[in-house]
């Protein structure tokens, strides 16, 4: 089965880009390696929400709680506790997980818009938790140097680490997605009450994903520690989330990769155009306008669409 | 095999069935004769949990099943073809099938994908396209071969025919009652007196929610008076 979701041609892409990927730090200012480090993990971070939203047709609205959560419990883990360095990186997306089964189990009683609100709702709760505990989470102020393992502690190791994780849980995304897990989750996006009737236990199947792409998140997360070597309560605050959910319908939220492109989109449009002006929020949101009147499905779901539909008119030729 | 006694259903404020009751036994193909809105759907909606009744029992092999969820109606045994036969349209035929495949507790594999391949070979040959390209007639197909995907041993059947070609219907007649001969039991909702008359051993009329006549299929063919009653238009 996973044989068939792989097609040779778009496994020769991700090959090529990979390759790519790993040899820029040969070529690249280190500001520009940390930059592609950044858009790896918020693309990963975006491709698991897309993974509920595209794919589930969930509104998860409030992503971001699980990217946070996995942030602080491994920053966390790695101040204040004497396991071994590396299993901030397992209790990251563990926790993230265990926080998603939570909020899951209370939102998915609901559905639609209402599973959303409910979420933003628990979530913000989540963030005013972190916001106060100064004792514990450093409050406002964050954790700052958190004692990165020294392999992954330099510019370039932090980025090998995050490039490889990153193509790791993409991989595994993908496979999720392509399996009939996926395919049920597809079909519950398509019709929740159909779904039902085949015998799909709908409430189940989206807590379930709800908690995946939590992991996901949470390792996002973790990864983000690695980059940054700190966490701040931003990390989990509402605006990430509708952020994240920017990315996802810039890239084109019915595409595989589309969330990655997006993120790339948009962390470059942060960075330069926010060097200029602290106003680049209107540069996004004039660009998002744009985006919305000539290419709904996405960026790279405009690009797919053409693509696709040049090929057809040439085999149609022959 | 399936008992429903003295049912009301409402749909919000509005009462729809009128103390309905039918009986199904084992390997009969039963119909519900009816005009539009006479309360087919919702009485099959009923079975199935999508609209609880909200008085009366509904027994399935000898079991209260009243208001169960319809994830576990279908787990029981119970197969369904909605009416209005949506496809997931963004999936292929194939994936279509593949993420129906179930079987209910207790029951027995009769049916996988070659099977069903088998039974409907039209779909073979457009396995790997979106269903919400297919015609009418295959995405009917494709919604009977996915409640079949299921493993049924009950299978609710509301309106196949409807909407479909004279010669599709014609096909989907002789596969409704070679389905019979695999071992199943049907309940079948239908306008459409021809088919039905066809089919079925039995048959009850509803017409306002409430059931008028119930009879064997040939005194139901031979009173020609209450079928112009209740089902012409």
């Amino acid at each position: 089965m996973f044989a068939a979701a792989i097609n040779k041609r778009s496994f020769g892409i991700a090959v090529t880009l990979l390759v790519l990927l790993g040899v820029l730090p040969f070529f690249l200012d280190r500001f520009y390696i940390y930059l592609t480090a950044l858009i790896l993990v918020t693309g990963l971070l975006a491709t698991s929400l897309n993974m509920v939203l595209g794919y589930g047709g969930m509104y998860q609205f409030h992503h971001a709680v699980f990217y946070g959560v996995g942030a602080y419990a491994c920053a966390l883990t790695l101040i204040k506790t004497d396991l071994p360095p590396y299993a901030g990186f397992i209790v990251g997306p563990v926790v993230a997980a265990a926080v998603g089964v939570i909020m899951g189990l209370i939102c998915v009683r609901l559905s639609k818009l209402y599973f959303g609100m409910l979420q933003i709702a628990l979530g913000s709760l989540v963030w005013a938790i972190v916001y106060r505990w100064y004792s514990f989470t450093g409050g406002d102020d964050g954790l700052h140097g958190v004692p990165v393992p020294d392999l992954i502690s330099s510019i370039n190791g932090a980025y090998y680490f995050t490039l490889i994780i990153t193509a790791l849980c993409m991989v595994l995304i993908y496979l999720i997605i392509n399996s009939p897990f996926g395919r049920i989750f597809q079909a519950i996006r398509d019709n929740p009450e159909r779904s039902e009737t085949i015998g799909v236990n709908v409430k189940r199947h989206q807590l379930v994903g709800l908690t995946i792409a939590a992991f996901f998140g949470g390792v996002a997360g973790s990864l983000f520690v690695t980059v940054e070597g700190s966490v701040f309560p931003d990390l989990m605050f509402w605006t990430l989330s509708l952020e994240i959910l920017i990315m996802c319908l810039l890239g084109g939220w019915f595409t595989f990769l589309g969330p990655m492109v997006g993120a790339g989109i948009v962390v470059s449009l942060q960075t330069f155009v926010g060097m200029y002006t602290e106003y680049w929020t209107l540069i996004m949101g004039i660009i998002l306008i744009l985006l919305i009147f000539f290419l709904p499905e996405g960026v790279l779901g405009f690009f797919l669409e053409r693509f696709s539909s040049r090929e057809q008119a040439m085999s149609a030729e022959k | 095999m399936l008992q429903v006694e003295n049912i009301h259903t409402f749909y919000g404020l509005s009462h729809i069935l009128f103390d309905v009751s039918l009986t199904v036994s084992e390997r009969e193909i039963v119909c519900l004769l009816g005009r539009n809105g006479a309360g087919k759907s919702t009485t099959l909606r009923s079975v199935m949990g999508m609209t609880a009744p909200r008085r009366g029992n509904i027994a399935y092999k000898g079991s209260n099943i009243t208001g169960i969820k319809p994830y576990r109606a279908v787990r029981l045994g119970i197969g369904y073809v909605p009416d209005d036969r949506r496809v997931f349209a963004d999936l292929s035929v194939d994936e279509n099938l593949e993420i129906s495949e179930r079987v209910p507790k207790g029951g027995v594999r009769h049916w996988d994908r070659k099977r069903v391949y088998d039974f409907f070979p039209a779909l073979q040959y457009i396995m790997s396209r979106k269903a919400g390209l297919l015609s009418g007639g295959e995405q009917q197909m494709l919604t009977i071969a996915r409640a079949l995907m299921t493993n049924p041993e009950f299978l609710l059947l509301d309106e196949p025919t409807e909407g479909l070609a004279p010669m599709v219907v014609r096909m989907l007649e002789t596969q409704i009652s070679g389905l019979r001969d695999t071992g199943l039991t049907v309940l079948l909702a239908e306008q459409n007196q021809k088919v039905a008359l066809g089919l079925s051993d039995r048959g009850y009329i509803i017409d306002n929610g409430a059931i008028r006549y119930h009879g064997p299929i040939d005194e139901l063919k031979a009173n020609e008076e209450i079928r112009k009653k209740y089902l012409l238009v």
